[in-house]
C-alpha cells in the first residue's frame, strides 16, 4: 500500500472522470507524436536529399566557401586525385566512407546561338558513376525513389540543364519542356542564326561535336573564364531538361561530366576541382570522420590549403528548415501542454474538493502536509504516465495505419508527390522526451490542487464528512 | 469529585497524566464576530480512564477534543499530551506526534473508501515504516479483537456502520497510542450497535491500556464513563471522577 498504489486506487475511484482525463492526455500525446513524426520524416528527407547530392562532408580550398566560389581557378584543389586516394585508403576513414568524389562548380554563360539567346548559368561538373552511388544512400529508409542521373553512360560532351535554363534558351520544343512561351523562329533571331566565327572555332577546338548526338540532342555553347581570365567555349549536347526542385537553381543549372567541365575552366592546364564530396555510411559518423580529416590536414595533407565543411554548413536551408519545424513543433507542443495542464488540474481540483474529509482524516492520523501534497502529485504523475502510455500506443497504431494506406503529398519544390510518412516507431528520443514532458506537465498540473489540499485546516476539513 | 486538581500536585502529575490543560481558551471567528468556544479550561485526564466530555450542542466539547487531539490550536493556556507540551510544536512535529501518541475515532467513521478494512487498519503502520510481517500480525490481532477477522478484505462500502466503526477503533489503536479520542462515536449508529461499540471500546481500553476520551450526548456513553467532564458555554461546569484517583479498570 505504497503511495502509487493508493494513487492508483484513488484514480479508479472516479473511473469515468479519470478515463476522460486520460483520453484528453492521450489525444494531446497523439497530436504531438504524429506531428513530430511527420516533421522527423521531413527532416530526414531533407537530410537524405542533401547527403545524396553533396555528401556529408566536403573538402574545399580553405577560402572557397567564403570568398572563392566565383574563382574556381584560384580556389580549386590541384592534387585532388591524390587526396581522394589517401582518403579512400585511410584506415580510419575507410570503414566509414561510402563515396569520395571530386566536383567542380563554376559560373558561365550558356548560349543557344541558333535562337540568339543566352543566360548566365551555374555549371556542375561531376563523376557521374560516383554521383549515382551517392544517390543510393538511404540511411533513413526514405520510401521516395531516387533515379540515377540522366548523364549515366553518356558521352563526355553531354549535359543536363534545368527547365528554367531550357525555357530561356528556347529549347522547350526540343527538350519537351512544358509551360513555355512561343519560341523565336530562326528568321526572327537577331544575329543568332550563325555562331560567331571566333566562338565557333573556340568551341570546335575544345570539343569536336559528335554527329550522332548533334542530330538527336540540341546543342548549346557554354562560355566560361579560364585560369588566365580568357574566355573559353565548349559546345555541349543537351540530353534533357530536368526540374531542379527550386526555381532559383532550376533557372541556372547545367550539369555535365567532370572532364568536360575541367576542360572549360582549366583548358590544357592541370585540372582541378572545387570540392571533394565525402559520403559516410551514417550521419552520426560526421564528428569522427571530421576529427580524422582534421588530423590528415595537419599531417599527410598539410601542404594543401584545405578546409572541411559539413552538409549543414553547405546547405544553410537545412538549418533554417530545422529551426522552422522546431518552432512549429514547439508551438503545437505548448498549446497541447496547456490543454493537458488545464484538464489534469481540473480533475485534481475536483478530487481535492471531493476528498476534503478524507484529507482531514489523513492529517488527523498523522500525515504531514508534505505527505498530502505528495499523494496528490503522485496521482497527477500516475495520470501522466498512463496518458503517455495510452497516447504512445495509439500514436504508434495511427502512424502505422497512415504509413500503410498509401497517402501521398506534394512537398514544396517537388514535381512528383511523395509518400506521406509519419515516423513514430523507433524515434526513441522523441518518444521519451514526449513522455517526460507529459508526465512533468501532469505533475505540474497537480501541484496547485495538491498545495491547496496540504494547506487545509484539519478541523474544517473534517467538518465535510 | 473535583473540577481541577489541587495546584500543589499539578507539576508532578503533568508528566504522569496523558492530558493536562491549563488555562486553555479558544475563540472562533465567524464572519467578523469572535465566538468563544472554550474559556479558561483547567483539566487533567487520568491515565487508563474512560473519560467523556458531555454537554449540549455548541458547548465546546468537540473543540476540547480537537485541542487535546492536536488538530487545533488554543490561543491561550498550555496543553500537555503524553507529557509533552504541544503548543509550540511545528506542524510536522505535531503531525508525527499525533501519529505516534493519538488515535482518532470519528462520528462518520472516516475510513479510506479505496482501502480494505485490513488496509485501513494497516495504513498508520505503513506510514510509520513498520515491516510487513509485523504489520500483518498487529492488524490481524486487532481485527480479531474487534470481531472483524473475517472481513479484512472488505472495503468500507461493503461493511455496516457498526463494522466500520469497529475498523476505525482498530485503526485508532494500531500504533498503541496513549490516548484515543472519539468524537460522538455512537451518533450515527442505532442504539443496539452503539451499545456494542461502547462495550467494545471499553474492552479495548482495558486490553490496550489506553486512555479514551469521548465527546458524547449519549446517556449510555455517559453511564459507561469512568470520568465525566460536563461543559456548557465553553466552560467546564463539573468533573465527575467515578473511580478513586489511583484506580483504574485495566
Amino acid at each position: 500500500m505504497r503511495m502509487l498504489s493508493l494513487a492508483w486506487r484513488n484514480l479508479l475511484r472516479n473511473g469515468r472522470r479519470s478515463v476522460m482525463t486520460l483520453i484528453a492526455m492521450a489525444l494531446g500525446m497523439i497530436a504531438v507524436l504524429l506531428f513530430g513524426g511527420y516533421v522527423k520524416d521531413l527532416v530526414y528527407g531533407l537530410q537524405t536529399e542533401f547527403v545524396q547530392s553533396s555528401g556529408h562532408l566536403q573538402i574545399q580550398h580553405k577560402d572557397y566557401f567564403r570568398i572563392g566560389s566565383g574563382n574556381p581557378a584560384a580556389y580549386g584543389i590541384t592534387h585532388y586525385e591524390r587526396i581522394v586516394q589517401i582518403l579512400k585508403e585511410d584506415p580510419v576513414l575507410k570503414p566509414m566512407l561510402v563515396v569520395a568524389t571530386p566536383t567542380l562548380q563554376f559560373g558561365g554563360i550558356a548560349g543557344n546561338f541558333a535562337s540568339g539567346v543566352s543566360r548566365t548559368v551555374e555549371i556542375s561538373g561531376m563523376v557521374v558513376e560516383d554521383q549515382n552511388r551517392m544517390r543510393e544512400w538511404n540511411d533513413y529508409e526514405d520510401p521516395t525513389l531516387t533515379r540515377p542521373l540522366s548523364l549515366s553512360g553518356t558521352a563526355a560532351d553531354t549535359a543536363v540543364i534545368g527547365t528554367g535554363v531550357a525555357r530561356v534558351l528556347q529549347l522547350c520544343a526540343a527538350l519537351r519542356v512544358p509551360d513555355c512561351a512561343i519560341e523565336t523562329s530562326k528568321s526572327e533571331a537577331v544575329d543568332g542564326d550563325v555562331l560567331p566565327t571566333d566562338i565557333a572555332l573556340l568551341a570546335a577546338s575544345g570539343n569536336p561535336p559528335e554527329k550522332q548526338d548533334a542530330q538527336r540532342h540540341p546543342r548549346i555553347e557554354i562560355l566560361a573564364a579560364n585560369t588566365r581570365g580568357a574566355p573559353n567555349v565548349a559546345g555541349v549536347h543537351i540530353l534533357r531538361a530536368e526540374y531542379q526542385g527550386i526555381k532559383e537553381l532550376d533557372d541556372v543549372y547545367v550539369g555535365m561530366h567532370l572532364s568536360q567541365a575541367q576542360k572549360l575552366v582549366y583548358g590544357s592546364a592541370p585540372p582541378q576541382v572545387t570540392a571533394i564530396s565525402l559520403q559516410l555510411r551514417h550521419t552520426a559518423q560526421i564528428p569522427q570522420a571530421r576529427e580524422r580529416l582534421g588530423q590528415l590536414l595537419t599531417t599527410t595533407l598539410k601542404d594543401e590549403l584545405l578546409d572541411v565543411l559539413d552538409y549543414e554548413v553547405l546547405n544553410p536551408y537545412y538549418g533554417q528548415a530545422l529551426t522552422m519545424f522546431s518552432a512549429m513543433f514547439g508551438f503545437i507542443a505548448v498549446l497541447i501542454g496547456g490543454i493537458v495542464l488545464f484538464t489534469v488540474s481540473n480533475t485534481m481540483s475536483m478530487a481535492v474538493v471531493e476528498r476534503t474529509a478524507e484529507i482531514g482524516t489523513l492529517r488527523a492520523i498523522g500525515l504531514r502536509r508534505s505527505d498530502i501534497r505528495a499523494m496528490f502529485i503522485a496521482e497527477g504523475v500516475l495520470l501522466g504516465v498512463l496518458g503517455a502510455g495510452v497516447g504512445i500506443a495509439a500514436a504508434l497504431t495511427l502512424a502505422w495505419v497512415i504509413n500503410h494506406i498509401g497517402l501521398t503529398w506534394l512537398p514544396p519544390g517537388r514535381i512528383e508527390p511523395i509518400p506521406l510518412v509519419v515516423r513514430v516507431a523507433g524515434e526513441h528520443a522523441m518518444l521519451l522526451s514526449s513522455v517526460a514532458v507529459l508526465v512533468l506537465v501532469a505533475a505540474l498540473s497537480a501541484i496547485l490542487p495538491a498545495a491547496r489540499a496540504a494547506r487545509m485546516n484539519i478541523v474544517d476539513a473534517l467538518r465535510h464528512a | 469529585m473535583s473540577m481541577i486538581d489541587p495546584p500543589s500536585t499539578r507539576r508532578d502529575r503533568g508528566l504522569l497524566h496523558p492530558v493536562v490543560l491549563r488555562g486553555v481558551s479558544k475563540t472562533y471567528r465567524l464572519d467578523a464576530v469572535d465566538v468563544p468556544a472554550l474559556i479558561d479550561i483547567e483539566l487533567v485526564i487520568l491515565p487508563n480512564r474512560f473519560t467523556v466530555s458531555s454537554g449540549p450542542s455548541g458547548s465546546g466539547k468537540t473543540t476540547l477534543l480537537n485541542l487535546i487531539g492536536c488538530i487545533d490550536r488554543a490561543e491561550k493556556g498550555s496543553i500537555m499530551v503524553g507529557g509533552k507540551s504541544v503548543q509550540k510544536m511545528t506542524d510536522d512535529e505535531i503531525s508525527d506526534f499525533r501519529a505516534r501518541q493519538l488515535g482518532f475515532i470519528f462520528q462518520n467513521f472516516n475510513l479510506l473508501p479505496v482501502l480494505t478494512a485490513f488496509e485501513n487498519v494497516e495504513y498508520p503502520l505503513v506510514m510509520a515504516g513498520v515491516p510487513a510481517a509485523a504489520r500483518r500480525l498487529r492488524v490481524g490481532e486487532l481485527l480479531e479483537a474487534v470481531g472483524l477477522a473475517a472481513h479484512g478484505r472488505k472495503r468500507p462500502g461493503q461493511l455496516s456502520g457498526g463494522q466500520r466503526q469497529r475498523v476505525a477503533i482498530a485503526r485508532a489503536l494500531v500504533r498503541k497510542p496513549q490516548v484515543v479520542l472519539a468524537d460522538e462515536p455512537t451518533a450515527n449508529l442505532d442504539s443496539k450497535t452503539g451499545a456494542e461499540i461502547i462495550a467494545l471500546m471499553r474492552s479495548m481500553q482495558q486490553l490496550q491500556h489506553v486512555s479514551f476520551i469521548f465527546s458524547s450526548h449519549d446517556p449510555k456513553v455517559l453511564e459507561a464513563a469512568d470520568d465525566a467532564v460536563h461543559i456548557q458555554d465553553g466552560r467546564i461546569t463539573s468533573i465527575e471522577r467515578r473511580l478513586e484517583m489511583g484506580e483504574s479498570r485495566t
